[in-house]
């Protein structure tokens, strides 16, 4: 292929003549056939390579079902499979955040699936209610806080760090990630635009330090004592504690007494075009099975979808939590509200 | 300018000429102006409300920081090494073009953790005197223009110190000799007669800056293109982000159209360096090599420590056998790349040389717009009349019963075509500042002689921009290394390369991780960097 392709150069250099191109052309062409095998399965993934690939590996170890893969980030991939229509040859689409599937629905660019396995698997809270998408693994964000200068008891609900008793105490992330516009989403579902536009005025008066860029930066700043609460996704906390366990950071399950803490999820669906959705489906039903979702979730400290399967180690201590039974794909319907409210509210 | 008749008026052919190569850049182009077709008043109402008062003030407050920012270090760094002599020298002339190859997101991730009130220095600070209160935020204005003022101050310093080496010293006797002083002779001989690479350098870098998401959104810097982002990743609505683009594409096109017209009538006399070099006298000498460390210390060495301490941490856990592949492929992709765009920017050079009229003026302008465009949205661009070809060919290839996927998407050939039309910038200005250097008595030298425009080309102009060719293969090869969206968009399955590798680790904020692909790309940004600095040394005694 690479000395191939070197005499194409050479050839166009020769910029007088499209006849010469003609050959190497042919050749490129050859570069990608043969990519059609019988049993393969093509995945689309906005989540990393480095966390779905062991869990690829071991499906085909199994399966004999060659898997072919494509990561980007979700916008991109999105707008791959829409401009490639109806002949796409992407079977299934992976993403993080409920959001990212809701509106890959809502292009109609996957196809529902009735699959008992996977009604089983996951729960309802957590999958389309069409059968478009279904969660693969629980992505809880939660309040955390720096021990030395904060009691658990101090702590409610995301709606009172919007108090003025945490004045120049919070930290967030910006509002530019989706994680805290699908928290804004499922806030305006069960608060309503207006209330919820008070909490996020109230955590913008807060704020002890300009917004930060990810998640990291908040519980830096949180163990560093800059602030003294935070909002993050809990597998940061654990990777921050993995690497550094004497970090006084602790964490906070918010709103146990009332609706529970906001999950997100990642999550797959069979794309509409798929050429082979039968055995799509055979590959998303697997990511839900006990097996594999152990190697899902641990890799990165998520929680698996799957109930029957238990956290990692480093994460139980943090103890069962109640979670938000909103379906997720509300925070998709309500991310565009949630991103003008937190513009209007003055949170970057 | 028009003769009838000679060889330097090809009838009309130049917007066609222009038209073939800049067809690259235009149809992406097009397909996001298309985007004009769906308006979206919603969205605009919004974003006019309470995004983009804040996001124009930032973005003109940036563009003019890094501006100023590079123009000062890259022609001040410039004149030192190319023509001063003094202790370090020949170390920084090729060591303060290596931030070249650090990508800017890396530098500016590493600066902010350094600095920033959770980093060493404030931490160490407190321990000291209880409070850093006063340390100024790095997260700030002034400290996204200054990371990005020493990640894309080395196209201004490449060009300049280019610039400088083939005529600056002649240049500076020459005004001394008529009774200039030294200073006198810099700003009234040197640095207009190196106008057209200094602005052809602080067009790339403010391109650049334009373009930028990934530096300054780790500040939480908001500017224009965060808001394209905004609106595509947020706001669902990549048209409404589209149009956006359309917006900071025709702003770029106004100021090249302006800073056309302000060169429009100057020529360059060309002239070879001479071979002593001012040697700067005692304190001057040492504020230089102080001054020439200090860059290289906060642009190059802090950045790679870091990288290299984060790949001695995970180098057990992420290096496998891929990575000389990785590796391999970056090489590759970059090296035919840097070819392709080189000869492409050539090509445009010599026709806009030949073709005078404001059409093919403003197609080879036009062509050079694509460095302009966020990464992600000229990706879009570009893959969506790909695929629609594609899916053309797909269904003819049926008729012949041959069962494919893909045919163009993920070629060599659809890749090199969009990082073409990303890079043309880049090989573009090097090589028509060179092209300037060709005086009308040697162009009239030619045509006296009755030459073809193709023997100009491979006698004349080729010969004379050699230094040019380089240096535009040279940051085509870095920038393509350090590229993301567009590998992304077009590679194969499967064909992943360094930077490929950063974007799934720095993806979910394993930045640590993300230091092996870092290194690596940096790595092999250095040995093209030290070639053509024994290349452009190689004059000097």
């Amino acid at each position: 292929m690479v000395f191939n392709s070197f005499n194409e150069i050479d050839m166009t250099t020769r910029f007088n003549s499209f006849a010469r191109v003609l050959p190497a052309f042919i050749s490129a062409l050859a570069l990608v056939a043969g990519s059609a095998a019988a049993d393969t399965v093509t995945v689309y993934s906005a989540r990393n390579e480095q966390l779905i690939k062991p869990l690829f590996d071991a499906y085909t170890k199994e399966t004999g079902t060659k898997i072919q893969v494509l990561t980007d980030k979700e916008g991109p991939l999105l707008e791959r499979l829409k401009a490639e229509g109806a002949k796409s040859p992407a079977d299934v689409l992976i993403t993080v955040d409920a959001g990212n599937l809701w509106h890959a629905s809502r292009m109609g660019l996957l196809q529902p699936i009735k699959s008992g396995v996977l009604n089983t698997n996951v729960p309802a809270n957590l999958r389309d209610p069409k059968g478009d998408w279904y969660g693969l693994s629980i992505r809880a964000r939660t309040i955390i806080y720096n021990k030395k200068y904060v009691k658990p008891s101090q702590l409610s609900t995301y709606e009172a760090l919007a108090e003025p008793e945490w004045k120049g105490k919070l930290c967030l992330r910006t509002s530019k990630k989706v994680y805290n516009q699908s928290l804004v989403a499922t806030m305006i579902a069960t608060l309503g635009e207006k209330r919820t536009e008070e909490v996020v005025r109230g955590w913008v008066g807060n704020l002890a330090t300009d917004v930060f860029a990810d998640d990291n930066g908040v519980i830096k700043a949180v163990a560093a004592g800059q602030c003294e609460v935070g909002i993050v996704n809990t597998y940061y906390l654990a990777r921050a504690l993995d690497k550094d366990p004497n970090m006084p950071v602790g964490l906070f399950w918010a709103n146990q007494k009332e609706r529970g803490v906001h999950v997100n999820i990642s999550g797959a669906g069979v794309t509409r075009a798929a050429p082979n959705a039968a055995g799509g489906q055979r590959l998303i039903e697997w990511l839900s099975s006990e097996t594999a979702q152990g190697i899902y979730t641990n890799d990165d400290f998520e929680y698996p979808v799957n109930q029957k399967v238990k956290p990692d180690s480093i994460i139980r201590h943090w103890g069962p939590y109640k979670m938000d039974l909103i379906n997720v794909s509300k925070a998709g319907e309500l991310q565009g509200a949630a991103t003008r409210l937190m513009d209007r509210a003055g949170y970057r | 300018m028009h003769q009838r008749g000679s060889i330097w008026n090809w009838r009309g052919w130049g917007p066609l000429r222009a038209l073939a190569i800049a067809a690259l850049t235009l149809v992406p182009l097009l397909v996001v102006l298309a985007s004009f077709f769906d308006p979206q008043v919603d969205a605009w109402e919004h974003l006019a409300a309470y995004v983009l008062p804040g996001v124009l003030w930032n973005t003109l407050v940036l563009v003019l920081g890094v501006g100023i920012g590079v123009l000062f270090l890259g022609v001040s760094l410039a004149w030192l090494t190319a023509v001063c002599n003094f202790p370090g020298r020949k170390f920084f002339s090729w060591g303060l073009m290596l931030p070249l190859a650090m990508p800017a997101y890396v530098l500016a991730f590493v600066q902010v953790g350094l600095l920033d009130f959770t980093g060493p220095v404030q931490t160490v600070l407190r321990g000291w005197f209880g409070s850093s209160a006063w340390f100024p935020p790095i997260r700030s204005t002034g400290g996204v223009v200054l990371v990005l003022t020493l990640a894309f101050y080395p196209y201004v310093y490449l060009l300049a110190r280019n610039a400088f080496i083939t005529q600056g010293l002649r240049a500076v006797e020459a005004a001394q000799m008529l009774g200039y002083t030294r200073f006198q002779a810099f700003w009234k001989v040197a640095l207009p007669m190196a106008r057209p690479w200094i602005a052809g350098g602080v067009t790339l870098a403010l391109m650049e800056t334009l373009a930028d998401f990934g530096s300054v959104s780790i500040f939480s810097f908001d500017t224009f293109t965060t808001a394209i982002y905004k609106a595509w990743f947020s706001l669902f609505n990549l048209s409404a982000a589209s149009q956006l683009a359309s917006l900071l594409v025709l702003v770029v096109l106004v100021l090249a159209v302006i800073d056309q017209r302000l060169r429009h009538n100057r020529r360059y006399a060309v002239k070879s360096f001479t071979p002593v070099r001012i040697a700067l006298q005692g304190g001057a000498k040492w504020a230089a090599s102080v001054f020439c460390a200090l860059i290289f210390a906060i642009a190059f060495a802090v950045p790679m420590v870091q990288l290299v301490v984060w790949v001695v941490d995970v180098w057990k856990e992420d290096f496998d056998s891929r990575y000389p592949v990785f590796l391999l492929h970056s090489v590759w992709l970059a090296g035919v790349a840097a070819l392709v765009v080189t000869v492409l920017g050539l090509l445009l050079s010599a026709i806009r040389q030949h073709h005078k009229d404001n059409t093919t003026q403003l197609i080879v302008r036009l062509a050079t717009l694509g460095y302009a465009i966020p990464g992600t949205v000229l990706a879009v661009g570009v893959f969506i009349p790909v695929a629609w070809l594609d899916n053309q060919l797909i269904t003819l290839a049926a008729w012949f019963h041959w069962d494919v996927q893909q045919i163009l998407k993920g070629s060599l050939v659809v890749m090199l075509a969009a990082l073409s039309a990303r890079f043309l910038a880049v090989a573009f200005q090097p090589i028509d500042a060179a092209m300037q250097r060709i005086t009308r008595n040697q162009g009239n030298a030619a045509r006296s002689l009755g030459l073809s425009p193709k023997k100009v080309l491979l006698h004349l102009q080729l010969p004379m921009v050699r230094g040019g060719l380089l240096t535009a293969a040279l940051i085509v090869f870095v920038d393509v290394m350090k590229e993301m969206p567009i590998t992304l968009m077009t590679r194969p399955f499967g064909w992943d390369t360094l930077a490929v590798r950063v974007f799934e680790m720095t993806s979910e904020g394993m930045w640590d991780r993300a230091a092996l692909p870092s290194l690596a790309i940096v790595l092999a940004g250095l040995l093209p960097v030290i070639l053509l600095i024994k290349k452009s040394e190689s004059g000097f005694h």
